[in-house]
């Protein structure tokens, strides 16, 4: 099935984890995997994506590639894809992984198949599915062009270590007549404490039926007690009670903790497809037609307000403060 | 300035969407059809840039007759003309195709700034104000929480996973915005009576010089081949709370040995 490339993202000095699911599934796709790395850090994260199966990476290091939006990133790799011409592309379904594929796809005419969360080989096709609808649809399209461009959804694979060698690596220089285009200036983190909710095995979520900004206090908490994170829908997140850091959903962030903890949330299909491969769901609504009980393991009918505080009183009872 | 505001026309996003079995293609008949929400956003965005540098938003949709609705739409809120891309050739385009027909409708409009959603409610694959862009060989700022235009200069926050990165460009540029930027603001009942006599330019492939091979099914680079309902989750257990829902919820993770 020829060369599978994958376009990656660098997060801390390492691959991003979705980047490691990309490249990991990619060894059941075609014959070689490599990797276009453009980052001032790529050097590093080079032995990262051999041991889970990149033979090849094609590198740059230019600031430009952090400083700018898209731009530069796209005439490289629109030059890189027209020349080793790979059997399909893949990108992670992040802002950066976006605005790259749709500049890659106009540049050189090609289709981006987009929301994907599974991709296998046919022929020397690809079935590409994606969920839509809030996830109540499987589509499955079968691309019929050179090169085809995906974005994938996090988490729609695992990263295995394959345990190969750091890639061969050929340098990509960034010609001067690339365009730069709109300049990052400055990057504002809010604080945060606890685990990431993308990796924390319980998420606590809160919704506009926590009614105010200060009742996200006991969510906190609750999530203290039980190591886990808080979430939030967007609903909240728009009405600035919490950041959008928090935000799960189509928008936001896809988790999928071992149990995720829905309180005062409708469950419009825009905040399912962030948290429907959650292992175990609980809800918290005062409303026993509320969507989010078609797809909860454990629905409680009831007040959050009154629910929550009451559990955190009951965990303490069991030892857990 | 001019400033373009791409508004896409959606089946209503709180009913269920529907495949055609037969084409795959979204079924937009007998649904109620809207204006996207994130489009709204687009909107109001659009038309406080021009409340405060002066210009005229111009209104920008591709869809089938009834996309005129959205036009009037925009227009009802403020917008002050609109270009309707409508053509029976264009069924089934994909996004790629659907940025070609955008790009070449703005290049004719004039604009210098273009305002469009993050992404879609129903396509959702966000790639379209991008590849405009791209087309169009101008910056994109994407997924802008907050945005100022002052002498030629864009600013805007972009929403990101940690916080907010503050980005710059000189226009023309594409700008994208998501549903944190504004609380749109509701037609007022003037407004939708001036409305009706703003002008709306239907445009054709054929006006734009957009080769027809290029777009609709016949130019889609991937084809659909089947679309199932998803594995469902089976709903579990409900309770309605007496009092002791607490202690069931502690038991439950109790089970799963989360506590
Ligand atoms: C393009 C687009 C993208 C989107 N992306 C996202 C996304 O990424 N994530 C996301 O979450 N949403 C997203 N949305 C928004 C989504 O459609 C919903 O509007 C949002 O998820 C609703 O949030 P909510 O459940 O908090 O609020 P609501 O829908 O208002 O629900 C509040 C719920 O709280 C219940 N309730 C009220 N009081 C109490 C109480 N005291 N105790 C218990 N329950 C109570 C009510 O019964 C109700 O079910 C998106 C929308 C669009 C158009
Ligand atoms: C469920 C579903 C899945 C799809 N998946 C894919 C896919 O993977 N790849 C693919 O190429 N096509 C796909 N399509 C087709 C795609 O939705 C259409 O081509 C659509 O015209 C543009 O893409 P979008 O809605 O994803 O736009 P997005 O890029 O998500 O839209 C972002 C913004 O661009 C503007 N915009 C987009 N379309 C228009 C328009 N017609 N008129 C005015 N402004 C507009 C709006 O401001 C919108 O908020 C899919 C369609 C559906 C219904």
């Amino acid at each position: 099935m020829g060369l599978i490339l994958i376009a990656a993202e660098v997060a801390g000095g390492s691959p991003s984890p979705l980047t490691l699911e990309l490249v990991s599934h990619a060894r059941t796709l075609g014959d070689e995997v490599a990797v276009v790395v453009l980052d001032p850090e790529a050097d590093a994260v080079l032995p990262a994506l051999g041991a889970h199966g990149a033979s090849r990476a094609y590198v740059g290091q230019e600031r430009a590639y952090r400083e700018h939006l898209g731009q530069p990133a796209a005439h490289v790799v629109s030059a890189l894809v027209d020349r080793v011409r790979p059997a399909l592309v893949l990108f992670p379904g992040t802002q950066e992984g976006r605005d790259l594929a749709a500049r890659v796809s106009a540049r050189l005419q090609l289709p981006v198949l987009a929301n994907a969360i599974d991709v296998t080989g046919d022929g020397d096709d690809f079935l590409v599915r994606s969920s839509i609808f809030g996830a109540t649809v499987d589509v499955v399209t079968r691309t019929r062009s050179r090169s085809p461009l995906v974005l994938v959804r996090p988490k729609s694979f695992t990263a295995t270590a394959s345990g190969g060698p750091p890639p061969v690596t050929e340098v990509l220089p960034l010609p001067a007549e690339a365009p730069l285009g709109a300049r990052r200036l400055e990057s504002v983190v809010a604080p945060s404490a606890g685990p990431g909710l993308e990796e924390a095995k319980v998420v606590v979520s809160g919704g506009r039926g926590m009614q105010e900004a200060a009742n996200f206090e006991v969510l906190e908490h609750l999530a203290r007690q039980l190591g886990g994170a808080v979430g939030a829908s967007r609903a909240v997140v728009d009405a600035g009670w919490v950041p959008y850091a928090l935000q799960v959903g189509q928008t936001g962030k896809t988790v999928k903790p071992d149990v995720y903890i829905a309180c005062g949330i409708s469950g419009a299909m825009q905040h399912l497809v962030g948290m429907k491969g959650s292992s175990h769901i609980v809800a918290i609504n005062k409303d026993p037609d509320a969507p989010i009980f078609k797809l909860s393991d454990l629905g409680v009918v009831g007040d959050a307000l009154k629910v929550v505080p009451a559990l955190i009183e009951e965990l303490r009872a069991r030892g857990l403060s | 300035m001019k400033v373009a505001v791409f508004v896409k026309q959606i089946p209503d996003p709180t009913g269920v969407g529907r495949l055609d079995p037969a084409t795959h293609l979204l079924v937009r008949d007998g649904a109620e059809l809207v204006l996207d929400p994130g489009d709204a956003n687009g909107v109001e965005a659009a038309l406080r840039v021009v409340e405060a540098n002066g210009g005229e938003v111009v209104a920008i949709t591709m869809g089938g007759e009834r996309a005129a609705e959205v036009l009037r739409k925009a227009m009802a809120m403020g917008a002050g003309s609109a270009i309707h891309v409508a053509d029976d050739r264009l069924r089934g385009s994909d996004a790629l195709a659907t940025a070609r027909v955008l790009a070449a409708a703005v290049a004719r409009s004039g604009c210098e700034l273009v305002v469009a959603g993050t992404e879609s409610t129903d396509g959702y694959t966000g790639t379209v104000p991008a590849a405009v862009a791209e087309l169009l060989g101008w910056p994109a700022l994407t997924f802008a929480k907050a945005l100022e235009v002052d002498s030629g200069t864009v600013r805007i926050q972009r929403q990101t996973p940690a916080g907010h990165d503050v980005v710059e460009a000189s226009l023309p540029a594409v700008v994208t915005v998501t549903g944190a930027i504004n609380e749109p603001r509701y037609p007022s009942l003037r407004g939708i009576m001036a409305a009706k006599s703003k002008p709306l330019e239907l445009l054709s492939l054929d006006d734009l010089g957009v080769p027809p091979d290029e777009v609709g099914l016949a130019g889609a680079g991937q084809e659909v081949i089947s679309a199932a309902p998803a594995p469902e989750r089976a709903a579990g257990e409900l309770i309605e709370d007496d009092g002791s829902a607490a202690r069931r919820i502690a038991d439950y993770l109790a089970e799963l040995k989360v506590i």
